[in-house]
């Protein structure tokens, strides 16, 4: 594998920082009593950052949007918690099943969608995400309908059952980590030199020999299955499922986080999973129907004004400092 | 007795699939217009549906305005509606690329759907019909007088569209922006004028669908992301860019819609046109009358 020094160097020293100040956390949590609740909210954020990590991939490295990894999401999420529920099976079994479930049908859509030039893959994925919708609404039986799906068991690992926030807040984390590591390999690695100029141009891409639509199913797979563990998380953790978790409305949040963090950066994306689930958690249901409004904002004024995100304004300082 | 019924059952479901198609088609011709010009998908297409059904229920229902007034009147707001979007979504894109472009149109749609929650609530709307209630029998079917206007209305949307495409001046540069931006603009078109009016005559014909049919099917706010699904199944189906395309795919996602729901399953009345739509990208990529070129070589 080809690596650039340099930029490997630096991305893990972010990743050791990141790693310490998550470890940190919890122990500031107990500590400051403003932050104690914060706790809950970090691993949702924890669960979210493992889907936009995917995305991100796909959206920034790949050019192609998603609006489908909320049933990606639902995917992983109900299989687990449905299978464990009622037949008692291994919830890490029950993850891998969801996995595998998830790739399956991101192939199923991404293969003739990704093959075409352009961006019907979008168009797809909204259909397919409205279409599980009215699956888990309608399957009264399995998932309980609009009801949701209650007493989901908890998760343990090795014989080690993880049964408080703090716990369950290492187990989110560490998988957050160690897939913001395989990703940031990836990118510096020939396949991500191959995502980035399928970004820059298809033409120019396929010219040099790259297979373009192979790149985009691998990448439109990956990050679907990142979107199912996260699910069956989710599942784990909550111990209740209802359909109104994985509808259109959280593929847009998705959407925003990764917009609003920086599609070029998986940085951003974890930046963009915090900021927004601290948003519609802690602070935005005070304006309750007007959230749809002020998301769909967001995304405008980002894509208007600051096109690279959060993450690219320390780079816009350093550029006007350097200047002065 | 038993074979009759079933007949008279399979032409009326013939006649709904008509009629919604008649809808699927027009907003398929909405996004074709935005499509050829800008290569970008606008997800916004279904939310000027919602919206001109919507606002024509405030003007005649709420305001009391006569359906002749208010239907062009209408009209006029959803167009300005239309070029808004355009003015302060899309042309203030710094780096504009068709991912932007479709990212924005999302984030304009979800703004859309949300300003018509605020303003008009979760509840679904109805409006009197064009000619009143009274169904017409047709050989043991019914058909509503509102069906005729729905159909009538495409008719009369495709008859204007192609007049303006091939007999004035303002249509043929539309359609030269559509076969290369580039060249267009070399020979002094203005291209982000002709970007503005593909988004203003979208947005004409997205109210036109959306006023004909809330008196057969009402209107709530959140019906823009189903319909431009369909309408986008009907155009992939049609050949992206094709406008005689958009019409044949609009008419047999609705026939395939209502027959499915009414032999099938009604349940999953919306999975179909999801399935139509995979079959198509699966098979013949380039629809039914796009060709293959088209798909491959342009950016369609």
């Amino acid at each position: 594998m080809n690596r650039l020094p340099l930029k490997k160097n630096r991305d893990i020293l972010h990743l050791t920082g990141f790693g310490l100040g998550l470890l940190l956390f919890p122990w500031l949590a107990q500590h400051v009593s403003v932050l104690s609740h914060y706790m809950d909210v970090m691993v949702f954020v924890g669960i979210y950052s493992i889907m936009t990590i995917g995305l991100c991939l796909l959206m920034g490295y790949a050019g192609q949007i998603s609006l489908g990894h909320a049933s990606f999401f639902g995917l992983g999420a109900y299989i687990s918690g449905v299978i464990t529920t009622k037949y008692g099976l291994n919830p890490w079994l029950c993850l891998l099943m969801g996995m595998a479930v998830s790739a399956l049908v991101a192939v199923v859509i991404g293969a003739p969608s990704l093959k075409l030039r352009g961006h019907y893959l979008a168009m797809a994925t909204l259909a397919f995400c409205i279409i599980v919708t009215i699956i888990f609404n309608e399957n009264v039986e399995w998932t309980g309908g609009p009801d949701g799906l209650a007493f989901i068991p908890g998760i343990s690992v090795m014989g080690y059952s993880v049964d408080s926030i703090a716990k369950f807040y290492y187990l989110v984390w560490s998988i957050v980590l160690v897939t913001l590591l395989l990703s940031l390999n990836v990118i510096g690695s020939r396949v991500g030199r191959a995502m980035r100029s399928i970004h820059g141009s298809e033409l120019a891409a396929s010219a040099m020999g790259v297979n373009i639509s192979k790149y985009k199913i691998y990448v439109f797979v990956a990050s679907a299955v990142m979107a199912s563990i996260a699910g069956s998380l989710y599942a784990h953790y909550l111990n209740f499922l209802s359909p109104a978790s994985f509808d259109l409305f959280v593929s847009i949040k998705l959407l925003i986080m990764i917009i609003l963090g920086g599609m070029h950066s998986l940085w951003g994306a974890v930046v963009g999973a915090a900021l927004i689930t601290f948003l519609s958690y802690e602070w935005l249901h005070y304006f309750e129907e007007a959230e749809g409004m002020i998301y769909g904002l967001i995304i405008l004024v980002i894509i208007i004004f600051l096109p690279g995100g959060l993450v690219s304004i320390p780079g816009k300082v350093r550029r006007l400092w350097a200047r002065q | 007795m038993e074979q009759i019924s079933f007949a008279s059952q399979l032409l009326q479901y013939t006649i709904t699939g008509i009629t919604v198609g008649s809808i699927y088609a027009m907003v398929a011709i909405g996004f074709n217009i935005i499509y050829n010009v800008t290569e970008a998908i606008n997800f916004a297409q279904g939310e000027f549906v919602m919206l001109g059904g919507l606002i024509m229920v405030f003007l005649q229902v709420t305001l009391n305005i006569p359906l002749v007034l208010s239907f062009p009147l209408t009209i006029v707001v959803v167009t300005v509606v239309g070029i808004l979007l355009d003015r302060l979504a899309i042309r203030p894109i710094r780096e504009p690329s068709v991912l932007s472009m479709i990212i924005a149109t999302i984030g304009a749609a979800f703004f859309i759907k949300g300003a018509a929650m605020f303003i008009w609530g979760k509840d679904p709307f109805d409006l009197p019909p064009f000619s009143g209630r009274n169904p017409i029998a047709f050989y043991g079917a019914v058909v509503q007088p509102q069906s005729l206007w729905v159909v009538g209305f495409l008719v009369a949307v495709v008859i204007t569209l192609t007049l303006f495409f091939d007999r004035t001046i303002l249509g043929k540069a539309l359609r030269a922006c559509a076969v290369n931006p580039n060249a267009s603009s070399l020979v002094g078109m203005n291209v982000k004028y002709m970007i503005l009016l593909s988004f203003a005559m979208s947005a004409a014909i997205g109210a036109v669908g959306g006023i004909v049919i809330t008196p057969i099917s009402l209107m709530e706010y959140d019906r823009g992301a189903m319909l431009a699904v369909k309408g986008f199944a009907a155009c992939v189906l049609g050949g992206m860019g094709s406008f005689p395309g958009a019409i044949m795919g609009g008419l047999i996602i609705g026939l395939i819609e209502s027959l499915g729901a009414g032999l099938i399953s009604s349940g999953y009345k919306d999975a179909f046109a999801l399935l139509v739509l995979l079959f198509v990208l699966f098979l013949k990529p380039s629809g039914l009358l796009g060709s293959v070129e088209i798909s491959r070589i342009r950016k369609f």
